[in-house]
């Protein structure tokens, strides 16, 4: 198996006997980026705990670079995958620069190492090292947490990135900025990619494919061309709030 | 005679039973904080035994100070006349705030930034050191100086029991109704209570800008 990740007829139960996901499979290629959309209370943000392992499908399986995520050990699966939330989820007492050298410094780097990549990231993502790197996150706007949530997830350089929302807690304007520029770093990163969100938009803008989920269901996942011409009221509901 | 001057002519007294009272604060604080903070981690692992404990220190914190002392006297090994039973019992009073600060401090850290934190491959002794305990800081040194002021207070009663420290001079001066020796232990003890808080409120700045 050549995928990079890989649902098979994967199912999660919460005590109670409700089905937040619900018999799911897809496969993801490398380097592609697949969006997951859906409502709140879709399974969308519980799919994507099933791959890092965040939670354990109740049925079925998840495979990441085609090992069963039950066989990974869920720390070194993690460090392998960029987790980005909403909020960022940044820790309010490390400064920017302890904040992206977090999993490095898990990773025991050493000091010269987790500096030059610390800089690199905030490069990356458009943040002055020397303005940024000792102010804590308190002192940032929303998109400059945001910036620095997915320098974070970069900063081992995980082959694999889920992103959870991450832009929607930003106001509009600075969320259309920021969605441009998450498209042009993914044009340069070679990374296999997962972003859940509900915003349709966005869904366009960064998807390859665009997967639907309603439910607990994946409805379809479709080149996102074809989106628009997708026969479903869920579908229609969506591609309507977009015009 | 007024007060300055008893204290004055009993300065040798005043001194040394302020350092025995320092002692018993401090021991019973050691092996409280000993205790309470691993209970009080545990607790935020096992929600199960959150109930129990938190019942138990609750009722012990109930018992009237001079009751409890007096509880333990009969006990062997832990009980008996002197400076050991003041300790259990200071223990005892000192578990709560310092569990249940605990408790709540960490259980108050924002979840979503507990699971970004594992999301990005923490352990749970790396969450717990790097940013849980970090975290919840602030609230559970309220509750260690919380438990400090109260036994300092609570230490006074130790002398009922033959354990010394600052309530000698209480006990004597009740029993003599004289409030100038009253005094003599209640005004030492009151400035301890305030040193250990104004103390403790100094460590907790230090920490906190790790």
């Amino acid at each position: 198996m050549d995928s990079t990740i890989a649902f098979r007829n994967v199912r999660y139960t919460v005590a109670g006997g409700r089905n937040l996901v619900h018999d799911i499979s897809f496969e993801l290629e490398r380097n592609e980026t697949v969006v997951i959309l859906g409502r709140s209370g879709s399974g969308k943000t519980t799919t994507l705990k099933l791959i890092n392992r965040l939670l354990d499908p109740t049925a079925g399986e998840v495979f990441v670079e085609g090992k069963s995520t039950g066989e990974w050990d869920p720390i070194r699966l993690r460090r392998h995958i960029g987790y980005v939330i909403q909020d960022a989820g940044l820790f309010p007492h490390f400064t920017v620069e302890r904040n992206i050298a977090l999993v490095p410094s898990l990773e025991s780097w050493t000091g010269e190492r987790i500096r030059s990549r610390v800089h690199e990231m905030l490069e990356l993502v458009g943040l002055p090292p020397a303005d940024f790197a000792k102010r804590f996150p308190r002192q940032l706007s929303g998109g400059e947490r945001q910036r620095v949530g997915v320098a974070r997830a970069l900063a081992a350089d995980p082959p694999i990135l889920l992103l959870d929302e991450p832009f929607g807690a930003l106001d509009p304007i600075t969320r259309s900025e920021i969605q441009k520029e998450f498209r042009d770093l993914q044009k340069r990163l070679e990374k296999t990619i997962v972003f859940v969100t509900h915003d349709v938009r966005e869904a366009f803008l960064l998807g390859k494919r665009i997967g639907l989920m309603k439910d607990g269901k994946l409805l379809a996942l479709l080149p996102a061309g074809d989106f628009r011409k997708l026969d479903h009221p869920e579908a229609k509901a969506f591609v309507e709030s977009y015009s | 005679m007024n007060i300055f001057e008893v204290m004055w002519t009993n300065r040798n007294q005043v001194l040394q039973l302020t350092i025995e009272h320092i002692f018993l604060v401090g021991v019973s604080m050691a092996i409280a904080l000993a205790i309470g903070l691993p209970v009080g981690i545990l607790m935020t692992r096992k929600p199960r035994l959150s109930r129990p404990v938190l019942v138990f220190a609750n009722v012990v914190q109930t018992i009237p100070s001079l009751a409890l002392f007096g509880f333990l006297i009969p006990i062997p090994f832990i009980g008996g006349i002197g400076a050991r039973t003041a300790i259990v019992a200071l223990v005892l009073y000192s578990l709560l705030p310092i569990i249940r600060n605990t408790f709540t401090g960490i259980s108050g850290v924002d979840p979503a930034i507990r699971e970004a934190g594992r999301g990005m491959g923490m352990t749970d002794n790396q969450l717990l050191w790097q940013v849980e305990l970090p975290l919840a800081m602030g609230v559970i040194f309220a509750g260690i100086r919380i438990a400090t002021v109260v036994a300092v207070g609570v230490a006074t009663i130790a002398a009922a029991v033959g354990a010394g420290g600052l309530g000698m001079f209480i006990f004597r001066g009740v029993s003599m109704v004289d409030s100038r020796l009253i005094l003599a232990g209640a005004i030492p003890a009151a400035v301890l209570a305030l040193a250990a808080d104004v103390g403790l409120g100094a460590v907790e700045k230090r920490l906190g800008r790790i």
